[in-house]
């Protein structure tokens, strides 16, 4: 077979075909900026890449698959991982028969993110090994690296990238597919599995001597390597930061870090030692530089001001000379915007008018917070606007308490809204609730990703779909409405001035799909009805 | 020391074609033998934001983002995105704005991406065919047409300038 071409991909590609190159047997996960693309591509490959209602169950799916033998990988931003946070601590103790891989993709400088934690952190927490690639070669380089490490130790690596790897398109040299994957096969194995107490705390202390043994691997580990330099300055860094501080500062000594968690601190202690300054150059929370302080190194680290945003070039030649004059703030370009077609603006409009506190979501409707609209009071996390719409009825004044709404698309509400409105029907507000789903029949905000509200796969193929008015009458909700928000029809407007009167608890699904899938929704369902009928006419 | 880097940034607005024409550029420097990176902010582009792609090529290319100051072309395919770009441009370099090409050779409005990217093509050290190869794998066959009028449309503008 001939070597496979040199191809210009992005991160999130080049984890996507070593994923394929490596004989991944399934993938999962739930989408979100930028981790989105690695499930697509992997799809689009032959792989069987699945989305799942959120990370948690995306993470629960993979596990079992490794817990078959086979290699599995599970894939989310960096905020997935708190959802799929249960989970990843405890497999870290069950360890996995096959590989497993979790992929993190954070958003330091959050281009399209609520917050910008450092999951580095969730690797040091949950003690599981963690690889940091910089560029798409090491993407697909590391992805194969991390099955090789989570199946000689058995247990799951993470796999922690940010947007300018996920979303950064290099040159990337694939080896092409390798090796047979293992058969899967069930092993029973109820002491490593059963996670009771009497297993978990024999469990907890195999954990640590596998980290242990893993650390004291990684100081000779090819994954982290010495750039030789200038012996006066020496720079300890990982991530896409190693690009930024070679391109600074090229006359400097570097010690790549690729395997950042356990650290391999001999290594580190020996870079120290050999350079005249060491400073640690890295994106977000100050991670490696406190625990390699904590190991009694002495290093340089980053002004408090470099934790925050994304670190560039210019920003590490700052770093590198102790500038801490406030940066020139740039010129803002122009903001998203709800479609001026979008038929939120319509819901929105009506939330403004009546004043309502609007406890918000995570999705393109949060763009109702900015003007003309402002129709939104609070945006937290995915699926939070039932359980903040719900604690904000509870105590508020009645008069107040009757203009809260919660607002949630269709897939947040598949996500993590669910138990929310459990939560509604279980502890309903003396004033009652109103919950508005915008079912707009998509992922939208991550680019149109399918959702089990559609009643189709990843891949587009039908599949069984969740009816969410049968969901919410089925948990107890008396008033279901389904209504089509549109111009030139005042149905929703008067929907929900019926809800807010009434102080009962309130579902209004305000549906029609997203315009920019109106087209692809047209050809899909084409092609499903030839499928079954033969030729069917078009729209 | 290792040779020269070229740096353009793309500018425009969601639905312009900038992530495109940033694509067709970074395959052309990479059929030339360059190493090439490209670098954009993706997730908000569909709600009309301003889209910004970095391509960055030559011998090596080290961090993946144009630093302010240091682009040697400034592409822009929307005028209200000259001024909060123009700070990447390093002193002497070229800014190339739609009153580049003639706006009456473009077959539809919508090539004005690839009719931009033969604008720059005259100032770049990347052979054509390549540029040529590129607009026929990057987008469907039935485009090449188009995209190849657009494309000697822009190259026209600029020789014409010279």
């Amino acid at each position: 077979m001939p070597a496979p071409k040199r191809q210009l991909l992005s991160g999130d590609e080049a984890i996507a075909l070593a994923a394929r190159d490596a004989g991944v047997a399934l993938g999962t996960g739930y989408p979100g900026t930028p981790s989105t693309e690695i499930l697509e591509r992997f799809s689009e490959l032959g792989g069987l890449g699945q989305w799942s209602p959120n990370e948690k169950v995306a993470l629960e799916v993979a596990i079992g698959a490794a817990f078959a033998g086979a290699r599995a990988m599970a894939t989310m931003k960096h905020v997935g991982l708190n959802v799929a946070a249960d989970p990843l601590f405890t497999v870290a103790y069950t360890g996995v028969s096959g590989g497993l891989v979790v992929i993190s993709a954070d958003d330091p400088g959050m281009a399209s993110s609520q917050n910008e934690q450092d999951n580095r952190r969730y690797a040091v927490a949950a003690s599981v090994p963690m690889l940091e690639p910089s560029d798409s070669q090491e993407a697909y380089d590391f992805l194969l690296a991390a099955f090789e490490i989570s199946e000689r130790w058995k247990l799951p690596v993470v796999l922690r990238a940010t947007t300018r790897v996920c979303h950064s398109y290099t040159v990337v040299q694939p080896r092409g597919p390798g090796g047979t994957a293992k058969a899967p096969k069930f092993e029973r194995d109820i002491r490593a599995r059963v996670m009771i107490p009497a297993n978990a705390r024999p469990a907890h202390k195999r954990l640590r001597q596998k980290l242990a043994e893993i650390g004291e691997w990684n100081e000779t580990c090819s994954l982290n390597r010495v750039v030789p330099g200038d012996k006066k300055l020496g720079i300890i860094t990982s991530g896409i930061s190693f690009m930024h501080a070679r391109e600074a500062a090229p006359e400097a000594s570097v010690l790549k870090l690729g395997f950042t968690h356990p650290l391999p601190m001999k290594k580190i202690a020996a870079f120290v030692k050999s350079v005249k300054r060491c400073l640690v150059i890295e994106e977000g929370d100050p991670y490696l530089v406190e625990a390699i302080r904590a190991a009694g190194i002495k290093v340089e680290g980053k002004a408090e001001m470099y934790r925050f945003g994304e670190l560039s070039v210019p920003r590490v030649r700052r770093i590198l000379n102790n500038d801490i004059t406030p940066e020139l703030a740039q010129l803002a370009g122009k903001p998203p915007q709800l479609c001026d077609a979008c038929q939120y603006r319509l819901v929105f409009e009506a939330l403004r008018q009546r004043d309502c506190i609007v406890a918000g979501d995570i999705g393109c409707y949060t763009l109702g917070v900015l003007k003309p609209f402002e129709a939104m009071d609070s945006c937290v996390c995915m699926g939070a606007s039932l359980g903040v719409g719900l604690g904000l009825r509870h105590v508020l004044p009645l008069e107040q308490a009757r203009r809260v709404v919660s607002i949630i698309g269709d897939s947040t509400f598949v996500h993590s809204g669910i138990s929310g409105l459990v939560e509604m029907v279980y502890n309903p507000p003396p004033s009652g609730h109103v919950l508005i789903i915008l079912d707009n029949g998509t992922t939208a905000m991550t680019g149109h990703q399918e959702h089990p509200g559609t009643g189709r796969k990843l891949n587009h193929q039908p599949t069984n779909k969740l009816v969410l008015e049968d969901l919410a009458r089925s948990l107890g909700v008396k008033r279901v409405h389904v209504v089509e928000p549109r111009v030139g029809s005042n149905e929703f407007e008067r929907t929900l001035d019926e809800c807010l009167a009434s102080n009962e608890l309130c579902v209004i699904i305000a549906r029609r799909p997203c315009i920019l899938i109106v087209k692809r929704l047209r050809e899909l369902e084409q092609s499903e009805c030839e499928k079954k009928e033969g030729p069917c006419a078009a729209g | 020391m290792r040779g020269r880097l070229i740096n353009v940034v793309v500018a425009g607005l969601g639905g312009q074609g900038v992530l495109k024409a940033s694509d067709i550029l970074a395959d052309a420097a990479l059929r030339a033998g360059f190493d090439v990176k490209k670098s954009e902010i993706k997730g908000m582009s569909q709600r009309g934001g301003s889209v910004t792609s970095d391509v960055r090529f030559g011998q090596i290319v080290l961090s993946p983002m144009v630093p302010p100051g240091e682009a040697d072309y400034l592409l822009v395919l929307e005028p209200t995105q000259v001024d909060p770009h123009k700070h990447y441009l390093k002193p002497d370099g070229m800014l190339i704005t739609p009153d580049a090409v003639d706006a009456g050779k473009l077959p539809n409005k919508k090539t004005l991406n690839v009719a931009l990217l033969g604008a720059l093509s005259v100032h770049l050290p990347l052979p054509e065919a390549g540029w040529l190869e590129a607009l026929r794998e990057g987008f469907p066959a039935e485009f090449f047409d188009a995209n190849h009028q657009a494309f000697l449309a822009g190259r026209a503008g600029q020789s014409q300038k010279k």
